[in-house]
């Protein structure tokens, strides 16, 4: 059998279709940001793929994901700094409770 | 331009009414009104100098080969809307632009310095100085305006500062209703007048007056052979023009407001309802005249409407009650003779002269119906009361009112040597010689203005004493007078200025010579009226009473003046608010503002049914732009295949 | 033809993807869910490595699985109470969550199956990236040079450092 891209794209999918879920049904915060991390390395996933099918030649895809992976830990970093400002406020990470600044 | 200091004129009296209208309740009453009037005098010296500069001085181009000139002192471009069709502002000089000049400041001047002792201790003196600087700003800027559309600005301050001087006595609604009577009134002739000038404009290409005045034929000519209704297009401008005019000027049909504008207070009836602002129409038909003169149609009109004015004016004089309202109705009557003159003054006739004895008119007519109105007031002053049952036998108590009161009767029933005479004259001759009917008809109500201006006189200064108990009346104090000398002065000798050498038609010299046959009859038909009203109202009789009962119907028509202001009433009320105004009104509240309501009840509930959708929450935030993401991408797929 | 080794590389990196994913956002404990968005990492990276991108699967295992889960570990340390005893998580609006993903895969699969025929399928063999050409590239200016991102993408990540310090620190 050989390699197609499909075979490539599909988990990939599936992995930001879990993210959606993921990010819509969660309470917690920082399990919020997990399924956030699940779906940009799907997209990363994506681009890496479609560079190395496509494009072979060049490195377009590649360092897009790169770039997108130094961003995702930078957003990262600064969510979870806010998470802990949070917590140490109100002592919990539970989205339905943060609702302080709603009105 | 040597004369271009006149543009002062105007300058003064804005500014003083900025300054009162702004800081003069800081200031004490009579600084404010001590202020104004020193102002006005400035004024009226400035344009005493402008107009004798035009008429006597050195040669700056004012006479040409025997026409004076008309001068622009001041030209400023405002709105240039194509190369040929631009709005000025400026100032014209010409000879009746500077006779407006001396009137307007001479009777404004008097009224500024009588209101000091007329108005004195009135709430909101202040206010009253500055609406009678505002007045005269704007008063001046009409005789002084170049163009049509500039002179329609200053016709409509006018109008507004009639209004804010009528209902000065705010507080009484009475003073409110008329103000606003007048308003309306007015504004409604004005709409005729703007129209006019929008045809005009449009036909002729120009606002200018000289453009237009000098060559008139060529601008009626432009407007070609395009009717409308079977009149001529330039019939149309020029007669809705002359509706304007006449709204100002209180011509019938549109007469109505003036009588009631005599709630104001006294001077201002002498300043704005007796010796300028009413006579704008006058004006307006004067500065337009070279036009006017080629469109018979239109002159006839103007002869008509002034002719029919001047006797029922006259007729409802005769039996008023109220001395202001007499006067009112007298003003009424006497503005038509000079509407009437400009309407049979055909250059073609006599040498145009019903051009030159309107004018004419007007000047002896504001010097005279100012004098009269500043003796009602101080009249007024002195018993508290408009109705003539509350007065005679004055003559003992006021002399010096008396003697001027007397002088302002004897001017304006045409009896030689007062001013009226001459001027009066003159319009007959110009009416007998256009036409017999006319000649008669205006000698007639030249009789009629004898015998109720003698009435009047006889009812305040002699017929009966009524008991004046502990208040007994006084003379005026010397603020108050010496207007009244001064005006009564003016009155007996204004009648021999050579008028015609300064204001014709054409700007030529014209000498005038009485037409003895004329003015013998015109004298005649004075003395009877004068006469007539001697036996009748020099004592206390019941001979007016038995007359009264006799002419029962035609007494108390004429009494609630033919019933006019009734007529306007159920035209108004019965026809127009209730068959036109309410129907519309009615649509405007169900059809349009309820479109609009369901408009915003539906965008109101839909807003409560969608609202939760905002809730805050990211979660669902990121639901609605998956499934819209989703929605996108099906779409483009649907629409691929 | 593939190599057997790599077919069954693919499917154990295939299938560890999508059972993990599904753990990760399933879980009820945090810490769990965490180890399993750790698996989905490393799996990711096996991708890099299989379709030829060596450094990318470096960096991958390094930021990602090396520096962005230990600072994931901290702030659950940090946040719950650990043991036995630490609140199970629990995932509300089900339905919406379930919906939204199944119709955005829905359509995505339906577009790939649909549509995918178009792109090149197979693999292409010609393929010689090596770490020294994306060195260059990287700190090149000229086309297709990337150092004006690698300045910024630098410079932002010290903001983020900084706005990280400012936002935690204790006033």
């Amino acid at each position: 059998m050989e390699f197609t891209i499909l075979m490539y794209l599909v988990p990939a999918m599936i992995m930001f279709g879990c993210g959606i879920y993921g990010f819509i049904t969660r309470k917690n915060m920082i399990a919020i940001l997990i399924s956030l991390e699940l779906m940009l390395n799907a997209v990363d996933i994506n681009f890496a793929v479609f560079n190395r099918f496509l494009f072979p030649g060049q490195m377009e895809g590649m360092f897009f994901s790169l770039f997108a992976i130094g961003l995702a830990a930078a957003e990262t970093a600064l969510a979870i700094a806010i998470v802990i400002n949070v917590y140490r406020a109100v002592r919990n990470v539970d989205i339905r409770q943060l609702t302080k600044m709603k009105f | 331009m040597e004369l271009s200091y006149t543009v002062l004129v105007l300058i003064i009296p804005v500014f003083m009414f900025l300054f009162l209208g702004i800081v003069g309740v800081k200031l004490s009453k009579k600084a404010a009104g001590l202020l104004g009037t020193t102002a006005m005098g400035i004024t009226t010296v400035i344009a005493y100098a402008a107009a004798l500069t035009y008429f006597f001085g050195a040669d700056q181009g004012q006479v040409v080969d025997g026409v004076r000139q008309q001068l622009t002192v001041l030209d400023i471009t405002w709105l240039e809307f194509t190369k040929n069709l631009v709005i000025k502002i400026g100032v014209l000089l010409d000879p009746i632009s500077a006779m407006m000049l001396i009137v307007i400041s001479t009777v404004s001047f008097m009224v500024h310095l009588y209101s000091l002792g007329y108005m004195d201790g009135e709430k909101g003196f202040q206010r009253y100085y500055a609406f009678l600087s505002l007045f005269t700003f704007s008063m001046l800027g009409l005789v002084l305006a170049t163009n049509i559309f500039q002179m329609y600005i200053f016709w409509e301050l006018v109008g507004v500062s009639s209004y804010l001087l009528i209902g000065f006595y705010y507080t009484l609604p009475a003073a409110v209703s008329a103000s606003k009577k007048a308003f309306i009134v007015t504004r409604f002739a004005d709409l005729g007048f703007l129209v006019g000038i929008l045809i005009l404009s449009f036909y002729t290409d120009t606002f200018d007056f000289i453009t237009l005045t000098s060559n008139p034929q060529a601008a009626i000519s432009t407007a070609g052979g395009a009717t409308f209704l079977g009149c001529s297009v330039m019939t149309w401008a020029l007669t809705l023009i002359f509706m304007g005019g006449a709204g100002k000027s209180a011509m019938f049909p549109l007469h109505i407001w003036l009588p009631d504008a005599m709630e104001g207070p006294t001077p201002v009836s002498a300043l704005i309802h007796a010796a300028t602002m009413v006579v704008a129409g006058v004006y307006l038909v004067a500065r337009m005249f070279p036009v006017y003169a080629v469109d018979a149609t239109a002159l006839d009109i103007i002869t008509v409407v002034g002719a029919f004015t001047a006797f029922y004016a006259a007729a409802v004089a005769c039996v008023q009650s109220d001395i202001k309202r007499v006067l009112a109705f007298s003003t009424i009557s006497q503005i038509a003779f000079m509407i009437t003159s400009l309407g049979v003054a055909s250059p073609e006739l006599h040498h145009g002269v019903g051009y030159m004895a309107s004018m004419f008119h007007l000047f002896t007519h504001a010097m005279f119906k100012a004098l009269l109105f500043l003796c009602a007031g101080a009249i007024i002053h002195a018993v508290h009361s408009n109705e003539m049952s509350a007065m005679g036998g004055l003559r003992k108590y006021m002399p010096i009112c008396h003697i001027a009161f007397l002088i302002g009767c004897l001017a304006i029933s045409g009896i030689p040597p007062f001013a009226g005479f001459f001027s009066k004259d003159e319009i007959l001759a110009a009416a007998y010689a256009n036409s017999p009917l006319w000649g008669v008809w205006l000698s007639v109500v030249a009789g009629m203005t004898a015998f109720y201006m003698f009435r009047l006189y006889y009812k305040i200064f002699w017929w009966n004493n009524p008991d004046y108990g502990h208040h007994t009346p006084h003379e005026a104090p010397m603020t108050m007078t010496f207007p009244l000398i001064f005006l009564g002065l003016v009155s007996i000798v204004a009648g021999f200025i050579p008028f015609g050498e300064f204001v014709t038609w054409n700007r030529e010299e014209y000498i005038i010579h009485l037409d003895w046959t004329i003015a013998g009859t015109s004298i005649v038909i004075a003395l009877i009226g004068i006469g007539l009203a001697t036996v009748m109202y020099r004592k206390e009789n019941d001979i007016p009473e038995r007359l009264a009962n006799q002419f029962r119907g035609l007494w108390t028509a004429a009494y609630h003046r033919f019933y006019m202001d009734e007529l306007y009433q159920f035209i108004t009320h019965k026809i127009i608010f209730a068959r036109i105004s309410k129907p519309i009104a009615w649509f405007d509240r169900r059809i349009i503002d309820g479109t609009m309501d369901l408009l915003a009840n539906v965008t109101n509930s839909a807003s409560f049914a969608v609202r939760r959708m905002q809730s805050g929450s990211v979660q669902t935030y990121v639901w609605f732009y998956i499934v819209g993401a989703v929605a996108v991408a099906a779409i483009t797929i649907i629409c691929l295949i | 033809m593939e190599s057997l080794g790599s077919i069954i590389a693919y499917f154990i990196i295939a299938i560890a993807i999508i059972v993990f994913s599904v753990l990760a956002v399933t879980s009820g404990k945090i810490l769990r869910a965490a180890t399993y968005l750790l698996f989905v990492l490393f799996a990711t990276a096996g991708i890099y490595f299989q379709i030829g991108y060596e450094f990318l699967g470096a960096v991958q295992i390094a930021v990602y699985a090396g520096g962005i889960m230990v600072l994931f570990v901290f702030s659950i340390l940090l946040t719950h109470k650990p043991g036995a005893n630490a609140p199970r998580l629990e995932n509300h609006k089900l339905w919406l969550g379930l919906s939204a993903a199944v119709l955005g895969a829905g359509v995505c699969l339906y577009s790939l199956f649909e549509y995918g025929s178009m792109m090149v399928s197979r693999m292409p063999d010609n393929f010689d990236i090596n770490i020294h050409q994306i060195g260059q590239a990287l700190l090149s200016t000229d086309k297709f040079g990337y150092l004006l991102p690698f300045e910024a993408i630098s410079v932002l990540l010290l903001a983020c450092i900084i706005g990280g310090v400012v936002i935690a620190r204790k006033r």
